[in-house]
């Protein structure tokens, strides 16, 4: 159960990219959660609310793209997604590929905010 | 007020991978190999890492660990017992090691020192696999009593990981262990990764493991990169 500091972490980096603005509130902040980064979805939401608290993050809503696995099989000379994450085969041919092109990823991409003109 | 979208494009770990990199830049200016043990808490990392760095002081090759768990220096006391100088780092809570922990448990070592540091991870099968440590390799260890399935069952470790380390083989038959199953499932997780069979009570696979370590730190060592 690392996802409250993960949050945390989101909670820091928010604060610290609008600290130049005058922000009036936070509607949204938007993450890219890969199948493979290790954090699950239902944790980070819960922990959201609890970390926002008392911040100018409080209130908002905290949206996540889930973000497949995608890997390149050389025999196919394609990428494709993978179904599962319990087997890394091509999806075409059914060949091993250690080539991981996507799914990794644990990033804030957006930030949602009411500005003050 | 105007509503307005903030594009960020930032890692969340990006302090934790800034951290790891900066200490990645100093092992590898030392010449050092650096090694993250993870595994489930029971599989045997402590005792596989007794033996290790048993073998390589005894070899008199220059070795140090540094040994994460939530409390007690147990591990830290039983690692020492090698000869190897050992630290402990106490989480109090945190369920994995981050980059700042390693940085700040250094303290005086001098890395030029050093050929091989090893960090024995906190027992926990999820969380250490998104932390950077800044190692050049990442072993995971999976007993024979834990199931031949247990890489399905958590494949964001052993899919990030450069090793797969099968240890307690001395207890296999008792757990009526399938190895060839075991190492097909490794497999469909992890293609191409090295794996090894190992017993650190009986010796078993722990040559063929220290020849790897001294072959992948003569890479280090000539600028190569690691396997």
């Amino acid at each position: 159960m690392h996802e409250l500091s993960i949050v945390c972490s989101v909670v820091e980096s928010v604060q610290e990219a609008l600290r130049e603005r005058k922000v009036e509130r936070v509607e949204a902040v938007n993450l890219r959660v890969g199948a493979l980064s290790g954090v699950l979805e239902d944790a980070l939401l819960f922990s959201y609310e609890i970390a926002t608290q008392g911040t100018l993050l409080e209130g908002s809503v905290l949206r996540i793209e889930r973000v497949p696995v995608r890997v390149y099989c050389a025999g196919c000379e394609q990428e494709s997604e993978l179904a599962s994450v319990q087997s890394f085969r091509c999806p075409r041919c059914q060949e091993l590929t250690a080539d991981i092109r996507s799914g990794r990823e644990l990033e804030i991409k957006s930030i949602e905010i009411d500005e003050v003109e | 007020m105007s509503a307005r979208i903030v594009e960020l494009r930032q890692g969340i770990l990006k302090k934790n991978d800034v951290l790891a990199g900066d200490l990645r830049l100093r092992f590898h200016a030392a010449g050092l190999l650096a090694v993250n043990l993870v595994s489930s808490p029971g599989a045997g990392k402590t005792t596989f890492l007794r033996g290790t760095l048993l073998e390589l002081h005894r070899a008199g090759r220059r070795v140090a660990a540094l040994v994460g768990d939530l409390e007690t220096d147990n591990d830290a006391r039983k690692l020492a017992e090698s000869g190897a100088p050992v630290r402990q780092i106490n989480t109090h809570g945190c369920c994995h090691l981050e980059a700042e922990m390693i940085g700040n448990h250094l303290g005086d070592w001098r890395l030029d020192d050093l050929e091989f540091l090893f960090i024995e991870n906190v027992g926990n099968l999820v969380c250490p696999a998104s932390f950077d440590l800044g190692e050049d390799l990442r072993v995971a260890l999976l007993s024979v009593a834990e199931g031949e399935d247990k890489p399905l069952k958590y494949p964001t470790v052993f899919n990030s990981a450069d090793v797969a380390m099968i240890t307690k083989m001395d207890l296999a038959e008792a757990c009526e262990f399938d190895r060839n199953k075991a190492r097909a499932n490794i497999c469909e997780i992890r293609p191409g990764v090295r794996i090894f069979e190992t017993s650190a009570k009986t010796g078993l696979g722990m040559a063929e493991w220290l020849d790897f370590l001294n072959s992948e730190l003569g890479r280090r060592r000539a600028g190569a990169p690691v396997s």
